[in-house]
């Protein structure tokens, strides 16, 4: 008698979490729905399943066929520049924390906390002056940091730093100094110890760095706005379906395709990578 | 024992030179700016001392800003929390497909907050009414975006259902780190599962509560890609009977107040910003650390 009370318990138990996530996959469901149906059939037939999925097709088309927005440049620098700053900013930031934990020193303790310190603040209060400051350093590096995605890519390096060398810094430390020791001992110059035997070892937590840091680039909008210009050459994303949605006022049809192309390579590598990248989260969380 | 040498400061360089030109430099201008007439046009920059910081405080908009992104951080920190935390007692209890219901209730912090609050407006604008003409329920066929009492609501809703997933994994590793021996001698010891879960588990996991409710109230305070997408401020509120936009959250009144050449305003509101949010972070963390010790 009790055994099957227990049974129905966790029956129902189950049956209560499939429909929460349910409930949490909802929007995604509707979002690829109605990126299915003409712009009339999503205000008549909001839930409905969509009468022909060839129209997903058409409204794609629309979109990478437009001429006011260039949805598929903008695509095509959100790849460059997402993946040109992750690159820089694992190895830059492996290589810093490496340093300063390594390092016993006043100048290697006021580096570390400065980075720390830095994390409490919010980009509203370096955003307009970061602008003006970049023009004067671009005029007199002779290098454009404005409106092209060297600039960009240079931003999220010193954005991205604080928070990438902290995890960093905590993996590191934990790295036992006897394997270094032992490569010194043999001979092997500093550069070589860190990239031939503490680099392979931090590949859980570059996992972790790897994705905090992807999930933002992709998706960051105000940086690329003020740095790129909301109609420049150089667009991400994020841009174009601000610009898309401003054109094209509650044309749900376009508006809707335009956020699923936006999200659906990030879903993809999600689909593919979701066991690590669940892993790494929860490894580095509360490091 | 680790000494400084010319390879370690090379490797050290690269971050810290991206990191002052775009960080620290910016951070000190921006304070210079807070003080000055910057107008984004005129060339000519004349330091003026406090006089923008006493402005902006008579301001009714950014009062109200003010207030109501204080509500609406208030509103997050709770509810993302108790979600998150339900999420990653659930995930981490003997249930079957574990790890897919994780991957699942994380999904949503994929999405960005532009792409984010469009998604929303099309559920709360269309697909909510949609459903409550079919079920006959009129409180939701008016869009909870148009109410100005319910549009922080809604803004919060879409924000659990972003963050929770994340908040939930940072449980999950809290969790997984309290010795199983520790509950199964207090269930042996006769204590129910309630008791266990708030006499034992949560104490345990002090420390990431304190990183939670870190996250979660600096990323409320600072909200503004969903914002815009979703409400872009409105609908029409009054405050002390000023005309000003019922969801118009403090990172949105620095931006509009730029873009309309107040450079030095947005600038010192900004800097009001940024010292609330030093003070009610260090209060949070200081408060929380305090817990961890006396447990």
């Amino acid at each position: 008698m009790k055994k099957s009370n227990f049974r129905i318990g966790r029956v129902l138990g189950e049956v209560l979490v499939f429909a929460a996530l349910l409930a949490f996959l909802i929007p995604f469901f509707l979002v690829v729905v109605n990126s299915a149906k003409t712009s009339k059939d999503i205000l008549f037939d909001t839930l409905g399943w969509p009468a022909d999925w060839s129209q997903l097709g058409t409204n794609v088309g629309l979109i990478f066929g437009n001429h006011t927005v260039h949805y598929a440049s903008a695509f095509l620098d959100s790849v460059l520049i997402t993946v040109i700053s992750l690159v820089v900013i694992v190895l830059f930031s492996a290589m810093c924390a490496w340093a300063l934990v390594r390092t016993n020193s006043l100048w290697s303790t006021i580096v570390f906390f400065l980075f720390v310190a830095a994390m409490v603040i919010p980009f509203q209060v370096l955003m307009f002056p970061l602008v003006r400051w970049m023009r004067i350093f671009g005029d007199f590096a002779h290098v454009p940091m404005l409106q092209s995605i060297q600039g960009v890519v240079f931003a999220y390096i010193g954005f991205g730093a604080p928070l990438s060398i902290f995890i960093f810094h905590g993996f590191i430390k934990n790295i036992p100094f006897e394997l270094e020791e032992s490569a010194k001992m043999d001979g092997a110059s500093e550069a070589r110890v860190f990239f031939m035997i503490v680099f392979p070892l931090l590949q859980t937590i570059l996992i972790t760095v790897l994705i905090l840091n992807g999930i933002w680039i992709w998706n960051d909008y105000l940086l690329p706005l003020l740095m790129l210009g909301s109609s420049g050459a150089v667009q991400t994303l994020p841009i174009a379906v601000t610009a898309f949605a401003g054109a094209y006022l509650k044309q749900w049809d376009l508006i809707l395709t335009s956020t699923l192309i936006a999200m659906v390579p990030v879903i993809i590598l999600y689909l593919f990578a979701q066991r690590y990248i669940i892993k790494g989260m929860i490894d580095g969380a509360i490091k | 024992m680790h000494n400084s040498s010319p390879t370690k400061i090379l490797f050290v360089l690269p971050a810290l030179f991206a990191f002052i030109m775009v960080m620290v430099v910016p951070f000190f201008f921006g304070l210079y700016y807070s003080m000055t007439d910057w107008n984004g046009v005129s060339e000519t920059i004349n330091f003026v001392g406090v006089v923008n910081f006493l402005t902006v405080f008579t301001e009714p908009a950014f009062l109200n800003s003010f207030l109501i992104t204080g509500g609406y951080t208030l509103i997050n920190v709770v509810l993302v929390n108790v979600v998150g935390f339900i999420l990653a007692l659930i995930v981490t209890s003997n249930l079957r497909f574990r790890n897919f219901y994780r991957a699942g209730f994380f999904a949503p912090y994929l999405v960005g907050g532009i792409v984010l609050g469009y998604i929303w407006q099309f559920l709360f604008n269309n697909a909510l009414p949609t459903l409550g003409k079919i079920l006959g329920i009129d409180a939701l066929q008016v869009s909870f975006l148009s109410r100005s009492e319910s549009v922080i609501w809604a803004m919060s809703a879409v924000n659990v259902w972003q963050y929770a997933g994340y908040i939930m994994l940072i449980f999950i590793a809290a969790i997984q780190a309290v010795p199983t021996s520790l509950m199964e001698a207090a269930k042996v010891d006769g204590a129910g599962y309630f008791r266990r879960t708030f006499r034992i588990l949560i104490p345990m996991m002090a420390n990431a509560f304190t990183i939670s409710l870190f996250l979660t109230l600096t990323t409320s305070f600072k909200q503004y890609d969903m914002n815009l997408t979703l409400t872009n401020g409105g609908p029409a509120a009054r405050f002390f009977d000023e005309p000003v936009k019922a969801s118009q959250l403090l990172a949105m009144n620095i931006f509009d107040t730029a873009r309309a050449n107040q450079m030095a305003e947005a600038q010192a509101k900004a800097v009001i910003l940024f010292v609330a949010l030093v003070i009610v972070s260090l209060l949070q963390v200081w408060v929380s650390k305090r817990r961890e010790v006396e447990q």
